[in-house]
C-alpha cells in the first residue's frame, strides 16, 4: 500500500502510452490519451493525501483540523474538466481528418499536405 | 515509423522510465506522510481559509483565491479549445449535398420510448436545480464553477435523450450559448481588474466578506464562482451543438 | 478505510488497462465510462470529493458522449461515401 498509488500513476502513463503506439483508430488513440492522463491524477491523488486527514472542507469540522493538501486538488480538478475539452478538440481532429482523406487508421495518414 | 519499430521504441523507453522509477521509488515518501517541505504551503492554506477568506472549502479557495490566476489560464485554454472544436466542426458548403441518411429510403427514425422520454423530462429540473446549488454554494461545500457547470450542461442533453430535438434548439440556441460562454470567460477578467482598480491588485477582493458558512461569502469569489459556472455550461452546451449539429438535422422527423 | 483504498486502487489499474485493451471505439466508449466512475471514486475514497464530483460528471457522462457523438458523425460519413 504505501507505494501502490505511485505505481499506479506510472502503470496507467505506461498502459496508455501502449494503447497509444498499437492503435489503429484515431478514436481509440485519443481515449488512450485521456488514460495517460489519469496518471497525472493518481500522481497529485497520492502526493496531497495525508494518512487519517480530513478532505479539505471546513464547514462542519473547525478550522485547523489537519486536512488533505488543498492545492494538488486545485490542480486536478481545473484539469478534469479543462481535459475534457481538449478531448473534444481532438475528437474533432480526428472526424475532419476522416472527412477529409476517408482514414481513421494513424499508419495510414502519411504526409499531411495543406 | 512502422508498427513494429514503434513498439520497439516504447518497449525500450518504457524498460528505461521503469529503472528510473524504481530507483525514484525508494526516496520517495510513503503514501499519507508528506514531505514536510512540500506540506507547509497546503497547510497554511488550510490553516488561512476560513479566518482570512470567510471561504469554508478550501479547495475553491486555492482555485479562485489564492491561486486566481492560474486559473484564469486553466480558463482560457478551455475557451480556445471550445472555439476550436467549434472552429473545426462548422459546416462546409460541400457537406449539405445530398438528402440526410435517415431521410433515405428504406430506414426507420428510432424515437425513445415512452419511459425514457418521461424519464428524462422529469429529470430536467432537478438538474439546473442541482447545477445551480453546487454553482452557488462553491464556497461552502465541495462544488463550484467547473462541477456546477457540468451539471448544468447535462441538462439540454437530457432534453435531446427525451427526444425533443425542436425543444432543444428553442431552449439553447446557438447565439445564447455563445454569449454564455464568452460572457463567462470576460466576467472572471472584468472581476479580476475591478480587484485591481479597488486594492491595485489583479483578482483583489472587493466586496464584504460575509460569514463563513454562508452562501453570500467569500466576497469576489462567489461571483467568480458564477462567471465559471457560466463559461463551463455553455462551453460544454457549444460542444454538445457543435457535435449534435448534424446528427439532429439527420433525425428531424419532419 | 486501507483497504478500500487498496481496492479500489487496483480496480482502476484493471480499468485502463481495459480500457486500453477494447479495441473497438464504441465499446471503448462504455468501458471508459465506467473507468471515469471508478476514478470518481477513487478521488472520493482519497478524501477529494470535489475532484471526485467533477470527474463523474465528465467521465461518466461528458466524455463517452463526446466519443459517440464523434463517431456518430463518422459513421454517417461512411454510409454516404458508399451509397
Amino acid at each position: 500500500m504505501t507505494h501502490l498509488a505511485y505505481c499506479l500513476a506510472a502503470w496507467l502513463f505506461a498502459v496508455g502510452l501502449y494503447g497509444v503506439v498499437t492503435s489503429r483508430n484515431m478514436v481509440h488513440l485519443i481515449i488512450c490519451l485521456s488514460v495517460v492522463q489519469s496518471s497525472t491524477y493518481a500522481l497529485l491523488l497520492a502526493i496531497g493525501y495525508r494518512a487519517g486527514a480530513a478532505a479539505p472542507v471546513f464547514a462542519d469540522i473547525p478550522s485547523g483540523t489537519p486536512a488533505v493538501d488543498p492545492v494538488v486538488q486545485a490542480l486536478m480538478l481545473t484539469d478534469v474538466v479543462v481535459e475534457v475539452t481538449i478531448m473534444a478538440l481532438l475528437l474533432a481532429l480526428a472526424v475532419l481528418a476522416y472527412e477529409r482523406t476517408g482514414k481513421l487508421d494513424p499508419n495510414d495518414l502519411g504526409m499531411i499536405r495543406g | 515509423m512502422r508498427p513494429l519499430v514503434r513498439l520497439g521504441l516504447f518497449l525500450v523507453s518504457t524498460a528505461v522510465f521503469a529503472g528510473i522509477f524504481v530507483a525514484a521509488l525508494f526516496d520517495l515518501h510513503p503514501l499519507g506522510h508528506a514531505d514536510p517541505l512540500s506540506a507547509t504551503y497546503g497547510d497554511l492554506v488550510n490553516s488561512l481559509t476560513v479566518p482570512e477568506r470567510h471561504i469554508t472549502d478550501a479547495v475553491t479557495a486555492v482555485n479562485f483565491d489564492f491561486r486566481g490566476f492560474d486559473t484564469l489560464g486553466e480558463e482560457f485554454i478551455m475557451f480556445a479549445s471550445v472555439l476550436g472544436a467549434a472552429l473545426l466542426l462548422r459546416k462546409h458548403a460541400d457537406e449539405s449535398a445530398g438528402p440526410p441518411i435517415d431521410k433515405q429510403q428504406g430506414r426507420q427514425i428510432t424515437l425513445a420510448s415512452d419511459a425514457v422520454r418521461l424519464l428524462s423530462v422529469a429529470l430536467v429540473s432537478p438538474a439546473v436545480l442541482f447545477g445551480i446549488y453546487v454553482v452557488t454554494h462553491g464556497q461552502v461545500t465541495p462544488g463550484g464553477g467547473f462541477q456546477g457547470g457540468v451539471i448544468l450542461a447535462s441538462a439540454p442533453l437530457l432534453i435531446y435523450v427525451s427526444g425533443e430535438f425542436h425543444s432543444l434548439r428553442r431552449v439553447a440556441p446557438r447565439w445564447l450559448v455563445e454569449a454564455a460562454e464568452s460572457i463567462g470567460a470576460g466576467g472572471y477578467v472584468v472581476i479580476g481588474a475591478a480587484g485591481l482598480l479597488s486594492a491595485n491588485a489583479f483578482l483583489h477582493n472587493f466586496l464584504p466578506l460575509g460569514r463563513p458558512g454562508d452562501v453570500f461569502s467569500g466576497g469576489s469569489v462567489a461571483l467568480i464562482d458564477l462567471t465559471v459556472g457560466l463559461e463551463v455550461a455553455g462551453g460544454f452546451i457549444l460542444l454538445l451543438l457543435v457535435f449534435l449539429e448534424e446528427v439532429l438535422v439527420l433525425r428531424d422527423p419532419i | 478505510m486501507i483497504w478500500l483504498q487498496t481496492a479500489i486502487l487496483i480496480m482502476v489499474a484493471l480499468g485502463g488497462l481495459a480500457v486500453v485493451l477494447t479495441r473497438d471505439p464504441l465499446h471503448q466508449a462504455v468501458v471508459a465510462s465506467f473507468y471515469g466512475i471508478l476514478l470518481g471514486l477513487m478521488f472520493f475514497l482519497f478524501q477529494a470529493p470535489d475532484v471526485a464530483l467533477s470527474q463523474i460528471v465528465i467521465g461518466a457522462l461528458a466524455l463517452p458522449l463526446m466519443i459517440l457523438l464523434a463517431l456518430a458523425r463518422i459513421r454517417r460519413k461512411r454510409e454516404r461515401s458508399v451509397p
